[in-house]
């Protein structure tokens, strides 16, 4: 439907899905007004921050035609490292360890850009090993233990809380990393090159950018903030175990795609993924306040990415998968 | 008169096919060491490695993934890719289980495993091929969907209504310590083999999978073709999922979570180029058997199971790192 609206009024793909995001909340909000509280819409903000976090970090190597399915088993590593560390020096303060989140974080995406770069390993491949290896390494680090609440110190949890302006910390930064992300896309000259990178890598690489460097910085940004997602989720949900966020990686990628990034790389961007995420959102937030057993909910939002995935398929028609002489002309 | 007496362009070697035949060798020939050479440590490392029971019970750890990795190679080879199989396998399950609680016998509850997949895999081609969704992301809808009916239809149930008959598919044996689903295994992976490297239909597989256009445009029906394979693909996982079903005798809507990663990874590992067009169907048994040998021989010395996802993990990125470092070209993707 997005697509269908944007092509009926020639709108971008942003403008629809905001058109049927703000939609869908007015039909919840009008069958259950309870839907729109104050305290429920804070909580549903904090929770979105997450995935939009996530999903910015994945667009970035997502424009770069390459997909890091890693994200959430890395956030799930750095997240029981930055507890263990809280546990073990409570009287550290925040900065170290939203130092440690973030700097950790972005070598485990180093991992995963180096052998995409350098080894010249597909991501999908690599991002499948790495996904199994961290999340392997949580439970090393941790033997398996849980690190509970108790374990953490008031700072480490109340950070995340403290109301700035009406919303929490999480949901400043999830917008802090949101506006970052768009100056950086917009203005910047290695922001420009991601999406030259992505959109025709042949023509990149001619016109002097460097694709696997460019892929590379992708999986650093992105592991960066899967690092400090990866703290904002153990602190907001006060608990750290080898499952935490698992499988979430699917739908970090599906709020990608229903914000318009393309999976063939070089397409989307920061607002549209903010309201894919948020798109996503509403709807997991929403199920509960409708009525709708919990255990119905995996479906309903399965058919809704699915009825999403194929409304926006419009957008791929255009690249029509490969060109047949892309491989031969594949610069070194 | 220099210009008759130069070379003539056919001195340049026709190196394709014996150059093709030597890469594929190569790959098969590491994984065979590889695998040999854990198999070796293994029963060094443990004294009841080596006992016919013992590597039956072994095989049993790999035997349901690896039947499914088969049209997973399939499809991979022709350049899509499925990541909703363990999904897949909990709708089939639980409408499995529900067929069994309704009393209806064994037969049409395997009839009902391998129609679900079917119309799964069905569904997923026609996402691909007819609303021309890219495959991978088709697939992350459809993942959450089949595995959504499955928790709709029975919450945080259990069935297990089975009749007694139905245990055969996964605990038995044919002869020996030699099982049902091994020889299920052996038997469709023989199938596989002479589809794809001995006829046209497999000949074209690979054609798609190397490049879909000149495909098309020298005739063959590449919709066609992926879509069947979808379909094949979906039906398997739904063969898998009567396996698993009756060896573990009991359905929850949470079974076979994350079995398509460890079933992509079986097929990677096993040579297949995720750019599709390259592979075979040697490499993905001896994966299979690799990552039977490994996992099996680390449980022996009692490593827990998510330690074996390092491994794994490791495994699937050093083979691919050590071919794609020794000049194994046709794993660099797109420049």
């Amino acid at each position: 439907m997005p697509n269908l609206l944007a092509r009926l009024k020639g709108l971008p793909h942003e403008a629809g899905l905001g058109l049927l995001t703000l939609l869908l909340l007015a039909l919840v909000t009008i069958a259950f007004p309870r839907f729109v509280v104050i305290d429920n819409l804070k909580s549903l903000v904090d929770d979105t921050a997450l995935l939009i976090m996530l999903a910015v970090g994945e667009m970035f190597v997502l424009l770069t035609r390459s997909v890091d399915l890693s994200v959430a088993a890395n956030a799930a590593l750095t997240g029981m490292v930055v507890a263990l560390f809280n546990a073990g020096h409570p009287g550290a303060g925040i900065v170290p360890v939203l130092v440690i989140a973030i700097v950790m974080g972005a070598a485990l995406g180093l991992i995963n850009g180096l052998l995409v770069w350098k080894v010249r390993i597909p991501s999908i491949v690599v991002t499948l090993g790495t996904l199994s290896v961290f999340r392997g390494c949580v439970y090393v680090v941790s033997g398996g233990a849980w690190v509970n609440s108790g374990q953490m110190s008031p700072l480490f949890l109340g950070f995340v809380r403290l109301p700035v302006l009406g919303i929490s910390v999480l949901s400043w930064i999830g917008v802090i990393v949101a506006v970052l992300a768009y100056l950086f896309l917009k203005y910047t000259v290695s922001g420009r090159n991601l999406y030259a990178a992505g959109n025709n890598p042949n023509a990149a690489a001619y016109a002097g950018i460097d694709v696997g460097r460019m892929q590379c910085l992708a999986f650093v940004l992105s592991g960066a903030i899967a690092g400090l997602a990866g703290y904002l989720w153990v602190a907001r949900f006060a608990v750290a175990y080898t499952d935490v966020a698992s499988g979430f990686e699917l739908q970090v990628i599906a709020a990608c795609v229903i914000g318009g990034v393309s999976i063939t790389g070089g397409v989307g961007g920061v607002l549209g993924v903010v309201l894919g995420g948020l798109f996503l959102g509403i709807i997991k937030n929403a199920l509960p306040v409708v009525g709708i057993s919990p255990f119905f909910q995996m479906a309903v939002s399965g058919l809704v990415i699915t009825i999403a995935v194929i409304l926006n398929a419009g957008t791929y028609r255009k690249s029509h998968g490969r060109k047949i002489l892309e491989r031969a002309e594949a610069a070194p | 008169m220099s210009i008759i007496s130069s070379p003539p362009v056919a001195a340049r070697p026709a190196v394709r096919t014996p150059f093709t035949w030597r890469r594929l060798l190569r790959w098969e020939v590491l994984l065979g060491l590889v695998v040999l050479g854990d198999f070796l440590l293994n029963c060094r490392l443990s004294q009841y490695f080596l006992d016919p029971w013992t590597l039956s019970d072994a095989s049993f750890n790999f035997t349901e993934r690896a039947i499914i990795a088969l049209p997973m190679a399939l499809l991979i080879i022709a350049g899509e890719i499925d990541i909703s199989v363990g999904s897949t396998m909990a709708m089939a399950s639980v409408l499995m289980g529900m067929v069994a609680q309704a009393g209806l016998g064994t037969p049409f509850v395997i009839v009902t495993g391998l129609v679900v997949g079917l119309i799964a895999g069905c569904f997923n081609g026609v996402l691909v091929c007819f609303f021309r969704v890219p495959s991978i992301v088709a697939t992350i809808g459809t993942l959450s969907l089949f595995r959504g009916i499955a928790y709709a239809l029975i919450g945080d149930g259990v069935l297990k209504a089975y009749k007694p008959d139905f245990a055969y598919f996964g605990q038995g044996y044919v002869w020996g310590p030699v099982s049902f689903e091994l020889v299920l295994f052996v038997v469709l992976a023989v199938l596989f083999a002479i589809v794809l490297h001995m006829t046209v239909i497999g000949r074209r597989i690979y054609a798609i999978g190397a490049n879909p256009i000149a495909a098309r445009l020298s005739g063959i029906r590449v919709d066609s073709y992926k879509f069947w394979i979808f379909a094949l693909l979906g039906m398997t996982a739904g063969l898998g999922s009567v396996l698993l079903t009756s060896r573990l005798g009991s359905t929850r809507p949470s079974i076979a979570t994350g079995w398509e990663l460890e079933v992509i990874t079986m097929v990677i590992l096993g040579g297949i180029s995720i750019d599709g067009g390259q592979g075979s169907i040697l490499g993905v048994v001896l994966s299979a058997l690799l990552i039977g040998c490994v996992t099996f021989g680390l449980s022996l010395l009692n490593v827990p199971g998510i330690v074996l996802a390092i491994v794994t993990g490791c495994l699937l990125i050093g083979v691919v790192a050590i071919s794609s470092m020794v000049g194994y070209s046709g794993r660099r993707r797109r420049g």
